[in-house]
């Protein structure tokens, strides 16, 4: 058994969906390895070889993987992939892994297995389908298993007491015919909405994004993260990467308060393994009720600053 | 220019799903069957290429049962000019639907393959990216904006920090994200007249293609049942069972 990671990083750290995953490789059994590939990456590198319970650190480097693509991230991997021979390549199901992964996996003419929620075997795992209303458990008889692995279901690798041996790879000739031309980076002091451990999050009901200054002021007091339902995004209150269920961010924070949102399937998906669910919404018959541990029926305009106030 | 553009027949958004009692899967007899949502967008965005006269020909492709057929059809509606069903019966996972769809590529010389990026049932997020990586081709996933000119695709891509913007040259294979349009409903006269566009009706075994599933489905089972429902007055009793009796807050 040997595992190879796809590490997720800026060059500057390791995402912490990257802990997670290891988390998950760590479960299958055998030698871990790391793939970190970028530019002038040495400290992201560095802290993939703190990580406890990594064996080795694999780093390439070249200009044109600073902002990588995946047909460039592709072709390195399995190149290393190729020259090293693993037994399962691991990626978190970040927008990262699941835009590499298959690439990697159709190349090696394997299935892969998206967003594992659990192992029960080096070969068989859990994962969910129907926007998380059913979960299967597979059986892979490919010879190198591709998974992508959920993070809430896995606890993040400590980043510290490993010591990893730290081995270069040469970067793949580059592939000209994809390449990133800009990016527009939500920057936030606030924890990262898949890691918090609160997240305020608000729907359609908030009816503006001037609006969401109320749930600001909430979070601010919690600490918290800011999510919302894709109806919200789609009304333009907040950017994509707020959002929260099936096809967004999957969430599963120790508290979700869910504001101004009726709770759709498709939302419900990516936060109803939280903890504690709280809702406030004026609709005493939405769907979110059924699901939320305290639910709250009233005006959110007047309960946000009142449960600011309280806090 | 011509736009391949694939589509999954899955079940409708609204149903809420019931697992067999036997674990076998999950029960899809008379339940309401439709096109992937993310598919009615890649079609809305061929159709749009079309209307635009950046696109010459929109061919739509489905592979899976006769029952397909309608799938195909509403592609039509919408827009698509000509139909090809791949018809096989048994389990297709998302590898030997790639391979199917780039036997077809290798036929119809599309310049651009467009489909949604994962289907609500299996929530698998592959096959765009396999089709993408067997062909060689480069790949545009989770687009949110998709601009054509001088033999490149412009794309932005909702990506988990924000927005990414790639260039990618055609031909490509892009994946559609929500936003990237909101589809038109098809009207009826377009229903009557897709009737008559071309449906043409292919197998595996014809592409040359083995689809045979390399995951065994052991079981399928609920999730753990949340219990939900529980209500507070105010405020005040929120924060205070928030407090002592969920204990999430100091």
């Amino acid at each position: 058994m040997s595992v190879l990671v796809l590490a997720e990083h800026d060059n500057a750290s390791l995402k912490s969906a990257t802990l997670h995953a290891v988390t998950a490789a760590q479960a299958l059994g055998g030698d871990v390895e790391l793939l970190v590939l970028g530019h002038a990456a040495q400290p992201a590198v560095n802290a993939a070889a703190a990580i406890l319970g990594v064996a080795k650190v694999l780093a390439g480097d070249a200009p044109y993987l600073a902002q990588a693509t995946a047909e460039n991230v592709a072709a390195t991997a399995l190149q290393v992939i190729g020259a090293r021979g693993y037994t399962h390549v691991v990626a978190p199901a970040t927008s990262f892994g699941k835009n590499v992964a298959p690439r990697i996996a159709a190349k090696l003419d394997v299935a892969q297995i998206s967003d594992i929620t659990g192992i029960e075997a080096p070969d068989t795992f859990v994962r969910p389908i129907y926007a998380g209303n059913a979960f299967a458990t597979v059986r892979s008889a490919d010879p190198v298993k591709v998974i992508t692995v959920r993070a809430t279901a896995f606890d993040a690798a400590p980043t510290s007491g490993g010591s990893a041996a730290i081995e270069t790879v040469a970067a793949a000739p580059e592939i000209t015919a994809a390449r990133v031309v800009g990016q527009e980076l939500t920057r936030s002091e606030r924890p990262e909405l898949t890691s918090a451990r609160i997240v305020v999050s608000g729907g359609r009901g908030m009816g503006s994004g001037e609006n969401f200054k109320l749930l600001e002021a909430l979070a601010d007091k919690l600490n918290a993260a800011i999510g919302a339902s894709r109806a919200a995004v789609d009304a333009g209150y907040v950017p994509n990467d707020y959002q929260v269920g099936q096809t967004g961010k999957i969430v599963a924070p120790d508290l979700y308060v869910a504001v101004g949102i009726s709770g759709a399937i498709q939302h419900l998906a990516g936060m109803k393994d939280s903890k504690v669910i709280v809702a406030i919404n004026k609709d005493a018959e939405a769907p979110i009720f059924q699901i939320a541990d305290y639910g709250l029926v009233g005006d959110l305009f007047q309960i946000l600053p009142e449960l600011t106030a309280e806090l | 220019m011509k736009v391949l553009t694939c589509v999954k027949r899955v079940v409708d958004f609204n149903v809420k799903v019931r697992v067999k009692p036997d674990a076998s899967g999950v029960e899809t007899t008379n339940v309401k069957m439709s096109m992937n949502p993310f598919d009615e967008i890649a079609v809305e965005e061929a159709v749009r290429l079309k209307e635009k006269g950046v696109a010459s020909e929109i061919v739509a492709v489905s592979c899976g049962p006769v029952a397909c057929q309608e799938t195909l059809r509403t592609a039509l509606a919408l827009g698509a000019d000509r139909a090809v069903l791949v018809q096989a019966d048994a389990d297709l996972q998302p590898l030997a639907v790639a391979k199917l769809l780039a036997a077809l590529v290798r036929k119809e010389a599309p310049q651009l393959v467009i489909l949604g990026k994962q289907a609500i049932d299996d929530d698998a997020n592959q096959t765009g990216q396999m089709i993408a990586a067997l062909l060689d081709w480069p790949q545009a996933t989770f687009a949110s904006k998709l601009d054509i000119a001088d033999g490149k695709a412009t794309v932005k891509r909702e990506v988990d920090g924000g927005l990414e913007t790639v260039e990618v040259t055609l031909p490509a294979v892009v994946t559609t994200d929500l936003r990237l349009n909101e589809p038109r409903y098809a009207t009826l006269p377009n229903i009557m007249k897709a009737k008559k566009k071309p449906l043409e009706t292919l197998t595996p075994e014809g592409l040359g293609i083995d689809v045979a599933p390399r995951l065994k489905m052991l079981k399928v089972v609920e999730p753990a049942k949340r219990k939900g429902g529980g209500r507070v007055a105010d405020v005040k009793e929120l924060v205070a069972k928030l407090r002592t009796e969920a204990k999430v807050l100091p």
